[in-house]
């Protein structure tokens, strides 16, 4: 079940945006395929990123996979939960899992992100 | 045979009491031994270390090594491993007290005989690969990979060709290699590999340029293939300038059969650990000893072994080849290591080098053969193979939903250490099958029907599959607690937090 | 076939059940333009011939001298129980624990060493251990450029000269640089970090330090004010890298006394034996906060499905076969029997046995220093030592060579373990340890005497020789 009021990246990333803010964080399809989740590598407040760089790294057990920022911003915070319990990530990816907060520098990069059903069809298909 | 019984023991630290004296190994030192030394460059508080009766501490190790598997204890058909046979004779060899004994910065005078080993086990890997000279420095396979990149990276900058950044690597190498090119600071171009296994040449031709420093390929390959295209391959790498380096992990497929220096090749590493019988440790140590052609000789690491018009032998001074890459670790290498493999190369010659290839090869072509003609596991590149080859549970866990993982824990049941399982990562559901020239036909056979037999539980009996090991001193392990959570030391609060055993 | 055990008529059953008949044609594959031509080795030799062979090589190695050698790899005695436990099939032909089930062995010692090494250390995160000392330092020294995002270290003289060399080859590829913070040349504290040489490169806005690399002992042999280095290292920003020597852990303040960040050191006196150079042991520590940094393996303490304690290598993630070109280091390894053999040394010795090893090497170095200065070769520097020191010694690779040929190897000359630094042609730096024997150091005493009066008396072109 896709969250319908998100947009999301072919990266796995999803975007939830409330007014300048965005709230960044990874699918449960990306957090199905990594496994246990033990460690997310955020960057600090103040930093400044571009769409589609890589803003960190998330690890599982057995694997390792790059973040991608799916718009432009300032980071805000991340989410310190995730040091001491990063298994969040994968039972409530959506929610309690988010992990990076980012003041908006451009809303129209939303665009260019995919919507739910475009998500659904992109992860159907892999 | 699986290893079960014995129990699981405390730590030392668990065994441990105040005056359990660990025995009388030297006289006791004057008690005014440290004063002359400053209080502040004392410690203050003594180390917690623990205090154990030698008959305590003999029975924790030996209880503990019998929670172990090895090759002295059964089949262990890790691929690209070589897991072959360490002969015992090289144990006495390296603890003679003439090799054991002798102290690195020792004058060369008082080191003739570990130098000439030494100068011949440099020919002879030579020799063996068709390089014109070999350092015995680099500690590990890794480390070899490392002092024969930063080799290539000194040959271009001696020849002021400053452009060539990239590093071509094929998506099947094994980790260390790209790890490799970024630590010898180039950036990594993942190749992609064709249907048959092999390079995909024309993946490859658009990647090279200028820009190319070198190609690092495993060949045979991860896939346990030869790479049929390597006289193009080798052509186009040196066409562009650049150079072609091979590891060397896989050499004992090609003994006596294909030399690579002599094939194009520039610079290449051995693992000793593989190839050269020499023991794995339980992960280490080994030596990664690397050959390079002609035009790269004076860049290897410093000092090498030189051998006098005399006769005698003697280790390069300080500066005497200034264009070395330098030093790469702290003396002239894991001589110990080196030894065990100076012997098993004496022991075999020329001819009995290429048996042990022509065995490894056989052997593992039999084993493939026995899992083609069954069809539970799929092998994706049927036809022969080199020394190991790669088989998928993709089809069985479509089937049963019972992965490669399963089937490796439950081999475990069967008295069988597993094969290597998801890698390399281009095969779905992989496992790659290495069984070594040291095995006997009846294991082979007895393998085959062992995984034939998981197969047939999968569909039957999954559940058996997906919990296993039932027999292993201890069932599968929380690694995601582990990684979340490290507990990377003994405290004594671990006590209470995990129950002791036994 | 030498060591397995296939028959001729294992082959033709392997064969025939492939529809082949020779195994040429399984290398068929290989082109025919690249396919091996003779090589060239001498015959296999029979066991009998090549035990032979080995101890006539073993035999041209002179180990029977009375040795004051030391400059970080030290003779001590070894209780014979160390090596009976390496020899144990289980332990020495295993593989990596990939498979935690079947390796408990492997990964509860190498968990108990990672222990031990936290208490020698005073850190608590030990790796599963490096290849030697030198690329453990070099390896150290990248560590501080990845936690602090700077390029530059500083690496004291005192640093062993091979460590040294060691990590300018690695710091080849990232492009990071290195200064060597001078040693004081006068005073009570010659022989030393140079604190105020080390201030001043400190103090460089443009190029920020990234790590301080200091030794103790220092490869004189010296104590180092290592306090006030870390304190300087600290106040610029920079993380405080300590190379030890792991026996005198046992008596001297440990690298979290003095707040280092990152310890670094050569495991071959616990428990393992010269062998011309290796394979020896690398030891890594750091505080808790560095973890992520570390390169190598390491193995954690968890439970197994039923509850059981259990031990796997964990925090994989970080390692090469899953970073690949993104890892922190190529390492694909650990020196995980020569850990084994430093753990088992160090339960076989305990920590009063320890410290016993480390108090007697000191008490026969004190004898050492004052027999050789009665010979007329005091110590070249004042400061305070553990086990070893050196002394003034004129053109001191020619008596070196003399007392070798007496049956002594007298430390080494320092302008042989750091060529180039012609302040150091008049320098011995040798030492003791709790198996040099008085009998010894009076050999050398005298012999060294003996050789000092011959080059006093001899007629002035010799003396020319000695200025050279």
């Amino acid at each position: 079940m896709i969250p319908s009021d998100l947009r999301y990246t072919k990266e796995h990333e999803w975007v939830r945006v409330d007014g300048d803010v965005a709230t960044v964080g990874i699918t449960q399809h990306a957090a199905d395929q990594l496994g246990d989740i033990v460690f997310v590598e955020l960057p600090e407040p103040g930093r400044l990123l571009t769409q589609f760089a890589t803003f960190g790294v998330v690890e599982s057990v057995k694997a390792v996979s790059d973040l991608f920022a799916p718009v432009a911003g300032e980071v805000l915070e991340g989410n310190a939960s995730l040091l001491a319990t990063p298994e969040v990530v994968n039972s409530d990816p959506y929610g309690a899992g988010w992990m990076l907060r980012i003041r908006l520098s451009d809303p129209g990069q939303l665009e260019q992100l995919l919507d739910a059903a475009a998500y659904e069809a992109l992860t159907a298909e892999g | 045979m699986s290893v079960t019984g014995p129990k699981l023991q405390p730590t030392l630290f668990e065994l441990s009491g105040t005056g359990r004296a660990a025995g009388r190994r030297i006289p006791a030192p004057p008690a005014d031994a440290l004063d002359r030394l400053p209080a502040a460059a004392r410690r203050a508080v003594p180390p917690a270390l623990p205090e154990v009766d030698e008959a305590s501490l003999v029975r924790h190790y030996v209880n503990l090594s019998q929670l172990n598997w090895g090759v002295d204890t059964g089949f262990y058909p890790l691929g690209s491993c070589t897991m072959k046979y360490n002969p015992k004779v090289n144990e006495w060899a390296a603890r003679l007290p003439g090799f054991a004994a002798l102290h690195p910065l020792a004058p060369d005078e008082t080191a003739q005989g570990t130098l000439e080993m030494l100068w011949e086990l440099e020919r002879d890997l030579a020799e063996i690969s068709g390089m014109d000279a070999v350092t015995l420095q680099p500690a590990a396979g890794a480390q070899g990979e490392l002092t024969g990149m930063l080799v290539v990276r000194a040959y271009h900058r001696a020849r002021r060709d400053l452009e060539r950044t990239d590093v071509l690597i094929p998506d099947s190498a094994h980790g260390t290699n790209p790890a490799t090119a970024s630590m010898a600071g180039f950036r990594t171009v993942n190749i992609p590999s064709a249907p048959d296994g092999g390079v995909d040449l024309e993946a490859f031709r658009a990647a090279l340029g200028s820009h190319t420093a070198a190609i690092m390929i495993t060949n045979p390959s991860t896939l346990g293939l030869f790479e049929r295209r390597i006289v193009e391959l080798l052509e186009l790498v040196h066409a562009a300038g650049a150079l072609a380096y091979m590891d060397g992990a896989n050499l004992n497929a090609i003994l006596g059969r294909f030399r690579p220096g002599e094939a194009g090749f520039d610079v290449m590493h051995f693992n000793v650990h593989k190839t050269f019988s020499t023991p794995h440790g339980g992960g280490g140590p080994g030596a990664g000893p690397v050959g390079v052609r002609g035009p790269l000789i004076p860049f290897l690491p410093a000092p090498r072994v030189l051998r006098e018009p005399g006769g005698t032998f003697r280790l390069e001074r300080p500066g005497e080849r200034p264009a070395s890459i330098g030093r790469m670790r702290g003396h002239v290498g894991n001589v110990g290591i080196l030894l065990r493999a100076w012997a098993y190369i004496r022991a075999h010659g020329a001819d009995g080098l290429r048996e042990v290839s022509d065995d490894a090869v056989l052997a593992a072509n039999y084993l493939r053969g026995r899992l083609e003609a069954d069809g539970a596991f799929e092998v994706p590149y049927p036809g022969p193979c080199a020394h190991e080859f790669i088989a998928s549970g993709a089809g069985l866990k479509r089937a049963t939903g019972v992965r490669t993982l399963d089937v490796a824990k439950r081999l475990i049941d069967k008295g069988y250490h597993p094969p290597t399982i998801y890698f390399p990562h281009t095969v779905d559901e992989a496992m790659l099958i290495e069984p070594t020239e040291t095995e006997r036909l009846e294991t082979l056979d007895a393998f085959a029907d062992a995984l034939l037999e998981i197969a047939r539980e999968a569909h039957e009996t999954p559940e058996l599959v997906t919990s296993a090991p039932h027999s292993a001193p201890v069932r599968r392990l929380d690694e995601a607690t582990a990684a979340r959570q490290p507990n990377l030391r003994w405290r004594p609060e671990n006590r209470a937090e995990l129950p002791r055993p036994g | 076939m030498v060591y397995g055990p296939h028959t001729p008529d294992d082959r033709s059953r392997m064969l025939a059940a492939l529809g082949i008949s020779s195994v040429d044609e399984l290398f068929e594959v290989i082109p025919p333009a690249v396919r091996a031509g003779a090589i060239d080795l001498p015959p296999g030799l029979t066991e009998l011939e090549l035990m032979a062979r080995l101890r006539t090589l073993a035999g041209h190695n002179r180990v029977d001298l009375a040795s004051f050698l030391g400059a970080g790899v030290y003779r001590h005695h070894l209780p014979p129980v160390v090596d009976q436990i390496l020899l144990r099939g289980e332990f020495y032909t295993a593989y990596t624990p990939y498979q935690p089930e079947i390796s408990q062995g492997t990964l509860q010692t190498i968990y108990e060493y990672q222990s031990l090494l936290a208490e020698l250390t005073g850190l608590d995160v030990v790796s599963a251990s490096h290849y030697d000392g030198a690329t453990a330092t070099a390896e150290a020294a990248l560590m501080t450029c990845r936690a602090t995002r700077r390029e530059r270290v500083l690496v004291s003289r005192g640093v062993h000269p091979q460590a040294r060399q060691t990590l300018e080859t690695y710091f080849a590829g990232p492009n990071f640089v290195f200064d060597e913070v001078p040693l004081a040349t006068e005073g009570p504290d010659a022989g030393t970090t140079d604190l105020a040489a080390l201030a001043r490169l400190l103090d460089d806005p443009e190029r920020p330090v990234a790590g301080v690399v200091a030794a103790q002992p220092n490869v004189l042999g010296l104590l180092e004010p290592m306090g006030e280095i870390g304190r300087l290292a600290h106040a610029a920003g920079a993380l405080f890298v300590a190379a030890v020597e792991p026996v005198s852990l046992a008596v001297l303040a440990p690298p979290a006394a003095y707040e280092a960040d990152i310890a670094a050191g050569e495991g071959q006196p616990l428990g393992i034996p010269p062998q011309y150079g290796g394979p020896y042991l690398g030891i890594l520590a750091c505080r808790d906060s560095l973890v992520r940094q570390i390169p190598g393996r390491l193995i954690g303490m968890t439970s197994d499905a039923d509850g059981r304690r259990a031990y796997v290598m964990t925090m994989r993630a970080r390692e090469q076969d899953i970073r690949r070109e993104k890892a922190a280091s190529n390492i694909c390894t650990n020196q995980a029997l020569c850990a084994l053999a430093a753990a088992v040394y160090v339960a076989a010795l305990g920590p009063g046995g320890l410290r016993d090893v480390a108090a007697t090497g000191a008490a026969r170095a004190a004898e050492l220093a004052a027999a050789l200065a009665d010979a007329g070769a005091p110590r070249l520097h004042p400061g305070p030592y553990l086990n070893e020191f050196a002394v003034r010694v004129p053109d001191a690779i020619s008596v070196h060579r003399r007392l070798l040929h007496r049956g002594i190897l007298a430390g080494i000359p320092l302008a042989e373990l750091e060529p180039g630094d012609p302040s150091l042609t008049d320098g011995l730096l040798v030492c003791a340890t709790e198996t040099t024997t008085p009998e010894e150091i009076e050999l050398f005493a005298w012999a060294l005497r003996d050789e000092l009066s011959a080059q006093a008396g001899v007629p002035v072109a010799g003396i020319g020789e000695g200025i050279r």
